[in-house]
């Protein structure tokens, strides 16, 4: 019924008469669409950083730390208290079936020495789970097994922020550093994982066997003392139920009466990480929401200059009216217009937030992610913004009078 | 069976306070293939009544059936379809649509009928050719002469093969010459093609171009008769 080429080349001579006007109107659509999609493309890529950190950290995560949370009625913080010992660790893997792996965790800064090259980092005394709990990999070489555990051997694994502070360009491996004065072995070097979500360069970090770490370099207040203990779930279900049966087990090893208080705190460390992941969300589209407010205000504009046009056209108007035009015929005419001017203003907006969202991304150092599916959005939403605005004049204009149109000077 | 029946017309224009009675009762019939001129003072009622015959606009009291259908119940776009299907209009300003060609604005009336794109451009360069414009089809009002310009709007009020064509001081703007060529165009759409024409003029000279010349006076039909020079001819 309506005839769209030629109803769209009219409503493109139409606006191409008034070139300045209608750019001029067009720009509140193309600050309104570019806003969005510069915001939607910031936030996003902040959720994706948010995202590609929590997996970095390893999927799964429980974290134990030592200490009660109460201790003699005065609360203190986790991890006041070294409570935690490998033992716990090697029950905890063996006999809580939620639980992947778990790996204990005694860790210090030392200064490495290698050559006339020093660097100060964090040393980590743990156990070939370690890598599987935090789904590390290694770059080269190989891990340390549990018979360097039980043998105490002085091999390390080696971040690569290390690496590259102490040997240049040279091949780390099979190398001898100086941690705090012990001569280690290099074995292997640590595939590069980037920022942690509190903005910490995990690279910058060396792994050897907990018990040289007792041993050799950090001492135990009691024997096979620990840290922490990382925990690796089977599966996200099973985080609950892990949390659980470490409860349980633990406070039956450390010999906690019913109704005493912990002596160790369990952390979810992936559901904090999917909060904060959520969050980001969240904030992603509170900004999204706050730049439609700007297309909203575009949509305003588009209405107002119709408002003037179908004034300026009433005589066209009569004359389309005398010939034949029907209602619908004059209201598709003017939301043609509409409609027009708001999805080229779509487009350019699209290609102006796609452009503004990569400086920011520049000048942000910070990702910045355009989906097909917000640029799809923007310019249907435009969209309807140009039909939602453009119906009241083209309303307005249909119910003119043929002769008062006709007459209008 | 008269083309256009119109019984006891009245229009009533409302001002605030002040009436005005455009038109008092007006009665007459005009057959299929007729030549009218309307003719009379500044005010009498003319244009309001060629506006009600062109379905633009209604009567206050009265009956007008156009071609044995009233047409006063009827809403927006049926009078639309009506106007659009039976109705040319030529108009002493002109009325074309500004930059668009002369193609274009005959095209119009065929947009609105739902006239196919192929078909729409081969029927408007013939009614073009009919008025004498051939060449001129991409020129754009502004670059036409008030005589092309109402040519065009011939063109436009013939390409839907409306049966009527409603000229409202057609050469009001025109000078003596052009005029004339206007008038013998009419002459021959009303011979050849059997189009009833009615127009609307203040001068003796235009109205002789008609077969029958109806003269209003304050709102009143006076004189209804055939034109000065048939009379003339049919006497002597
Ligand atoms: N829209 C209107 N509102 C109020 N009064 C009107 C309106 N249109 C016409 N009139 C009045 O109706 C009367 C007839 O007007 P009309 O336009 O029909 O005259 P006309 O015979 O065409 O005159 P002219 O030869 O000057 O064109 C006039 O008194 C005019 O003032
Ligand atoms: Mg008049």
């Amino acid at each position: 019924m309506v005839n769209l080429p030629f109803t769209a080349a009219l409503a493109f001579r139409t606006l191409r008469v008034n070139k300045m006007r209608s750019l001029l109107t067009m720009l509140g659509i193309i600050i309104g669409v570019g806003a969005v999609i510069a915001m939607l493309a910031v936030g996003t890529g902040a959720t994706q950083q948010i995202t590609a950190q929590i997996s970095s950290m390893g999927s799964n995560l429980l974290i134990i730390l030592p200490g009660s949370t109460t201790s003699g009625g005065l609360r203190m913080g986790a991890g006041t208290q070294p409570t935690l010992t490998t033992f716990d660790s090697d029950a905890i893997e063996e006999d809580a079936p939620a639980v992947a792996a778990a790996a204990p965790v005694l860790s210090g800064s030392a200064q490495v020495i290698y050559g006339n090259q020093n660097w100060s980092t964090v040393v980590s005394g743990t156990t070939p789970s370690m890598l599987y709990v935090r789904d590390w990999q290694l770059a080269e070489g190989r891990p340390f097994s549990d018979a360097d555990v039980k043998n105490a051997t002085k091999v390390c694994l080696m971040g690569q922020t290390v690496v590259d502070n102490l040997f240049g360009g040279e091949d780390p491996l099979g190398k001898t550093v100086q941690i705090k004065g012990v001569p280690f072995q290099v074995i292997g070097v640590l595939a590069v994982k980037g920022q942690s979500v509190m903005g910490q360069d995990q690279d910058d970090t060396i792994y050897v066997p907990v018990t040289t770490a007792q041993r050799k370099l950090f001492g135990t207040a009691f024997p096979g003392m620990v840290r922490v203990i990382m925990i690796k779930a089977r599966s996200t279900a099973d985080l609950n139920a892990a949390q659980d049966q470490i409860n349980a087990l633990l406070r039956q090893r450390h010999h906690i009466m019913p109704g005493q208080d912990d002596d160790f705190t369990v952390r979810n460390l992936t559901q904090m990480m999917q909060a904060a992941e959520q969050s980001t969300k969240i904030m992603t589209l509170l900004l999204g929401a706050i730049a439609s407010v700007s297309l909203l205000v575009g949509g305003i504009g588009i209405m107002n200059i119709m408002l003037v046009s179908v004034t300026e056209r009433t005589r066209e108007i009569g004359i389309r009216m005398a010939i034949g035009a029907k209602t619908w015929d004059i209201r598709i005419q003017f939301i043609a217009e509409a409609l027009i001017m708001s999805l080229i203003g779509g487009i350019i907006g699209i290609a102006l937030g796609v452009a503004g969202s990569s400086a920011i991304s520049k000048i942000a150092g910070w990702p910045a992610v355009v989906s097909p599916f917000s640029a799809l959005l923007a310019f249907g939403f435009s969209g309807a913004v140009g039909i939602f605005f453009g119906f009241y004049p083209a309303y307005k204009a249909s119910l003119l009078d043929p002769i008062d149109a006709l007459r209008y000077e | 069976m008269a083309l256009i029946e119109a019984k006891s017309i009245s229009k009533v224009y409302t001002m605030g306070d002040i009436e005005v009675n455009a038109l008092k009762g007006v009665s007459l019939s005009i057959a299929k293939g007729e030549f009218v001129s309307v003719m009379g003072a500044s005010g009498s009622g003319k244009s309001t009544f060629m506006n009600i015959l062109g379905c633009l606009d209604k009567p206050t009291g009265g009956k007008y059936l156009l071609e044995d259908v009233d047409v006063s119940g009827m809403g927006r776009d049926e009078l639309a379809d009506i106007r659009n299907r039976k109705i040319g209009f030529v108009f002493q300003g002109f009325n074309l649509l500004p930059r668009t060609t002369a193609l274009e604005n005959v095209e119009l009336p065929m947009f609105y009928k739902g006239v196919p794109a192929k078909e729409r451009m081969g029927r408007a360069m013939e009614a073009l050719k009919k008025v004498g414009l051939e060449k001129r089809e991409m020129h754009y009002p502004n670059q036409l002469s008030g005589g092309q310009q109402q040519r065009v709007a011939i063109a436009r009020a013939l390409v839907n093969e409306a049966p009527i064509i409603l000229a409202d001081e057609p050469t009001g703007n025109l000078d003596t010459k052009t005029s004339v060529e206007i008038m013998e165009l009419f002459v021959e759409l009303n011979n050849t093609a059997g189009i009833t024409i009615i127009l609307v003029t203040h001068e003796p000279d235009i109205a002789e171009f008609s077969k029958r010349t109806i003269k209003f006076l304050d709102g009143r039909v006076i004189s209804d008769e055939m034109t000065a020079s048939r009379r003339a001819r049919a006497n002597g």
